[in-house]
């Protein structure tokens, strides 16, 4: 029998032929998927990564209740424009807890990968407020209830678990102390020291400087760190991927 | 049941399926096209072994022609950078007053200037260097701190009321809430307004205002309210004003009084960008 008329057998029967598609299928995911899992040079090892603070956290939920991914990527591409304009490009490892990453498909406003230290937090509050007022081009719209919206750490450890279920290595002490943990990044007259144990190189501001915490005070906590977890001064980009 | 034509000479073999007795042909595939298919199955094997592909046990092959994306970029940076070395290193060297008379220096450091304000200062001065409320314009010649070039190349480089830079430049007016009485602090805006030829709200106060004005103000914007660069205050006898120059708007700044901020861009840029950046600024139209 030649292989054309065997593959006549398979044709006309159609159980077998979805078995058999279903297979080369399987096989060809798992040679595709399985290395990205092991392969040392797609799980890069990168210093200084840490899982976001609550407040961090908070801001990051508010990020993407309001959908900024829409028009802000969070990605910069290794090209020069980018690196140029936006700074070092985006490695694996710095999204590794972001669940989901927010990396988005368009830019209608810049990259954030990288925003957290290049502006002032004066300029985030009255650029929510009122973009238009620092950007006269811009097109993004008001946001200017987010500091208006006071909030309370109220599920801030059911939302660290859930991270802590996909896998982001949150200790469930860090979970116990979410709540407090919370408001003393938002309170530089706070004790603060072990709040920085648990998450090195937070910052502790009252961001929006506003008694209480808002959402804008969450938000502007998580803008500010982004990108700014990797000491690209120390950083040797291994230059085989 | 329709007549089946005849099978003429020529006519290729049929693939022996038949409905209501028409039968199919089976022709070839057109020799262009497998030519096409096979082309793409060559193509795939060489691609695959040039570039970076195939997974092994702790990495994918590298690819016979050493292609990474990180290499690529890192060469790109690189040739740009070896490129313009000569001249940023003349650039970072030169005497800074000196740079204006150096025609192709001054053309490079205009346009490299340019390229750094529009990624690192549009954010807060304006893409068109107009300023906001808050931010200064760099357009016009009301400077805070001095506007010839090494004026604006040490604000540049050390930035404004920032903690990163202990060099930084540091102005720091009390929020006069906590000092004037209100009735003090309303009539020494009304005073301003007049100065800066706006016309104040309530005329009766500002003779009052004026003395207020000499005890408490003029030890830093001066006796005529005309500023003083070397402590950045600013000129209040004209009508620029960075936060607003109507009446609320002077009664917060005098209340709570502004602390703008600006980072040290030394930090950040390199000496030749920051020169750069200072000589664009220069010659934006306010330079001294």
């Amino acid at each position: 029998m030649s292989i054309l008329a065997k593959h006549k057998f398979i044709e006309t029967n159609a159980t077998l032929l979805l078995v058999l598609s279903f297979l080369v299928v399987t096989i060809g995911g798992l040679v595709q998927i399985t290395p990205l899992f092991y392969l040392e040079n797609t799980i890069e090892k990168v210093e200084g990564m840490r899982p976001y603070s609550p407040l961090e956290l908070t801001g990051r939920d508010i990020y993407i209740r309001e959908g900024c991914y829409v028009c802000h990527s969070q990605m910069i591409r290794p090209m020069r424009d980018e690196v140029e304009r936006y700074g070092h490009y985006s490695l694996a490892a710095e999204s590794m807890y972001d669940h989901p990453h927010q990396w988005g498909s368009k830019r209608t406003g810049p990259d954030l990968a990288r925003v957290g230290g290049r502006y002032s937090d004066d300029w985030h509050l009255v650029h929510l407020r009122d973009p238009q007022s620092v950007v006269p081009e811009s097109i993004m719209p008001k946001y200017g209830f987010l500091e208006e919206t006071l909030i309370q750490p109220e599920y801030i450890d059911e939302l660290m678990a859930t991270h802590q279920l996909v896998g982001v290595p949150y200790t469930d002490e860090m979970i116990e102390v979410a709540a407090a943990d919370f408001r003393a990044q938002a309170d530089p007259d706070s004790d603060y020291d072990e709040m920085l144990e648990r998450y090195p190189g937070a910052q502790v501001r009252n961001f929006d400087g506003q008694p209480g915490i808002s959402e804008a005070d969450a938000l502007i906590a998580y803008l500010q760190m982004l990108g700014t977890l990797v000491d690209f001064s120390t950083f040797t980009p291994d230059a085989s991927r | 049941m329709t007549k089946v034509p005849p099978k003429q000479e020529g006519d290729p073999n049929t693939t022996g399926h038949v409905w209501d007795g028409i039968e199919e042909f089976d022709n070839p595939m057109p020799r262009w096209w497998l030519w096409c298919f096979y082309l793409t199955i060559v193509w795939g094997i060489a691609y695959s072994l040039a570039y970076p592909a195939w997974p092994l046990i702790s990495s994918a092959t590298s690819g016979l022609l050493g292609y990474s994306t990180r290499g690529e970029v890192a060469v790109d940076i690189a040739a740009v950078e070896s490129q313009n070395e000569g001249i940023n290193m003349q650039l970072a060297s030169a005497e800074l007053t000196e740079i204006a008379g150096n025609p192709e220096l001054e053309g490079y450091a205009t346009s490299a200037g340019a390229a750094v304000y529009r990624t690192w200062c549009v954010q807060c001065h304006g893409s068109g260097a107009a300023g906001a409320v808050g931010y200064p314009n760099l357009l016009d010649d009301d400077w805070l701190w001095g506007g010839d070039i090494e004026a604006i190349h040490y604000t540049i480089s050390h930035g404004i009321r920032n903690e990163e830079d202990d060099d930084a430049r540091y102005s720091e007016m009390p929020a006069f809430g906590e000092i004037l009485e209100p009735e003090e602090l309303t009539s020494v805006v009304n005073y301003v307004m007049q100065l800066s030829g706006g016309t104040p709200v309530d005329a009766a106060q500002v003779d009052a205002g004026g003395e207020v004005f000499l005890d408490n103000c003029s030890a830093c914007h001066g006796e005529e309210g005309l500023g003083d660069r070397e402590q950045g205050a600013p000129n209040l006898a004209d009508a620029i004003w960075l936060y607003g120059g109507d009446y609320d708007a002077l009664i917060e700044t005098v209340t709570y009084s502004r602390y703008g901020v600006m980072p040290p861009w030394t930090q950040r840029l390199s000496e030749a960008e920051v020169r750069a950046v200072a000589v664009y600024v220069h010659q934006l139209g306010g330079g001294e």
